[in-house]
């Protein structure tokens, strides 16, 4: 694959393409959920938000679909140096895949909810939220499809810019909570819905350090996560 | 572990090793450390040098006419090619086991002591059965032959009478054993039997072994050392080789691709 000689199995080569070409499926469909949910909550869809919920089993399956080939590689070829670090690499990055499957769909439920309340003004930075971490999405499949360690260096700093976009969401949201408490149903919803984005960039940031293992072999300590409500106060007081 | 200094020195050291047969150069400026207590692989494709450098290390390559060896061996620092040295000592201390098991026409116990007689290691017949008996059990095949030691050795099974040669290069307590593809007749039950008696037998011999299977190179092996057109690509932690090589060359060799 890439710039690698071919394996004399051709049958090899050939199963490691079908892996990427699973992976990169994965991939369009998770993009796809997330756009679906975001696109619902925005619109107070709630017809296409029982869609996404619907659809996210297709995703496990494909989740389950990649490990089992997966493990059928390793047992079948015992393959070692880069193509072993590519398999494991697509088997971490479809659980990453999988969970952000999960968030779309947990957004997608929340949305049920919050669209029997009068519409908050704080979807729209959530719309904006979800943008970023949307082109993230799609900048790491397009690195790993590439072997793009560059690339993939590029997505940290965008996971910096979702976080910070995580926390001023959460003042925006206790504000609207201290100002009218019939605000904080729907506001904890969306609260979550804002968590459920910070998570999709970290899960992106963990497929991103996949590329680098996969070519280079090298695996970073655990990133630092830098979410600041992790120890904000809501200043009460001054309202 | 023992950390002290002459722990730390290298069994073997190869320094520029060069090896012709006639005008072909088989070897070329090989520069390798084989380390106590440990078991280093030697792969690489056919014809790539590895069964000719094992052959260097215990001067096996003497016999063949055509073949001249250049560069500098030491075990324990002493020079292997210098005039002065015993063969037959010197493969007393560097012992080697083959691609086929090759027991003598002998019995069981005849094949172990062999060795031991001819280096007059036994004082008596009580020795002599002490070192038949340890050496066997220490190869794993005491238990399966303890009621025939008397009967021939070829009515053993492969990797029975590959075992017992390793009973047999053992029994003349050597410090080095090389081991010339010593599975490769055998099916994997041998094979894991004799893998596994590899894993013990480093605990009291270096041991340096030449395979055709990557994955008996992984799983046996502290070093891993790749060879390539006469060559010495590549040599380092067998864990770093199969999961990180340094050179492409060993890359490919070891994931099976062209190039």
């Amino acid at each position: 694959m890439n710039d690698r000689a071919e394996h004399i199995s051709k049958a090899f080569d050939e199963e490691l393409r079908q892996l990427d070409n699973r992976l990169a499926e994965m991939g369009g469909m998770v993009e796809a959920q997330l756009a679906g949910a975001v696109e619902a909550l925005r619109r107070g869809n709630t017809e296409l938000a029982e869609q996404v919920v619907a659809r996210d089993k297709d995703i496990d399956a494909l989740d389950i679909e990649i490990d089992l080939f997966s493990v059928r590689l390793v047992a079948l070829r015992q393959p070692v140096a880069a193509d072993l670090r590519t398999i494991f690499a697509a088997i971490r990055i479809s659980s990453d895949l999988e969970r952000i499957g999960d968030m779309a769909k947990n957004i997608a439920k929340r949305t049920m909810v919050v669209s029997r309340f009068p519409p908050l003004a704080t979807t729209a930075s959530i719309a904006s939220m979800a943008r970023v971490v949307q082109t993230m999405i799609k900048q790491v499949l397009d690195a790993w499809t590439a072997r793009d360690t560059e690339a993939a260096a590029d997505i940290f700093a965008r996971d910096a810019e979702v976080d910070q976009h995580y926390a001023s969401l959460f003042r925006e949201l206790l504000t609207y909570m201290m100002e009218d408490p019939r605000n904080i149903g729907p506001c904890t919803h969306l609260l979550f819905v804002a968590k459920n984005l910070e998570r999709v960039g970290d899960h992106t940031t963990n497929i991103a350090e996949q590329i680098d293992y996969a070519v280079l072999g090298t695996r970073s300590a655990e990133r630092e996560t830098h979410d600041p409500t992790n120890t904000l106060v809501p200043e009460a007081e001054n309202r | 572990m023992d950390m002290t200094p002459s722990n730390l020195m290298p069994k073997l050291t190869a320094r520029g090793v060069n090896v012709f047969y006639d005008d072909a150069h088989a070897l070329k400026q090989v520069d390798l450390d084989i380390r106590a207590h440990e078991v280093t692989a030697l792969i690489g494709p056919s014809g790539c040098g590895k069964s000719t450098f094992l052959r260097c290390l215990n001067r096996m390559n003497d016999l063949i006419e055509i073949c001249r060896v250049d560069g500098d061996i030491r075990l324990d620092g002493e020079d292997i090619y210098d005039p002065a040295v015993d063969l037959v000592y010197l493969r007393a201390r560097i012992g080697m086991v083959f691609q086929k098991p090759n027991p003598f026409p002998k019995s069981i116990y005849d094949n172990v002591a062999y060795g031991p007689k001819i280096h007059g290691l036994a004082r008596s017949r009580a020795d002599m059965d002490e070192i038949v008996v340890s050496s066997l059990e220490r190869a794993g095949l005491w238990d399966e032959v303890k009621d025939r030691l008397e009967a021939p050795a070829t009515g053993l099974s492969g990797g029975q009478q590959q075992r017992l040669c390793i009973a047999r290069a053992i029994a003349v307590r050597p410090e080095v054993i090389l081991m010339d593809e010593p599975c490769s007749a055998l099916d994997p039950i041998a094979t894991a039997r004799i893998e596994a008696l590899i894993d013990e037998l480093k605990q009291n011999f270096t041991i340096v072994i030449v395979t055709h299977s990557m994955q008996q190179a992984a799983r046996v092996s502290q070093r891993t050392a790749f060879f390539h057109l006469g060559n010495l690509v590549e040599v380092g932690d067998t864990d770093t080789v199969f999961t990180r090589p340094v050179d492409p060359r060993t890359e490919s060799y070891i994931s099976g691709r062209i190039g």
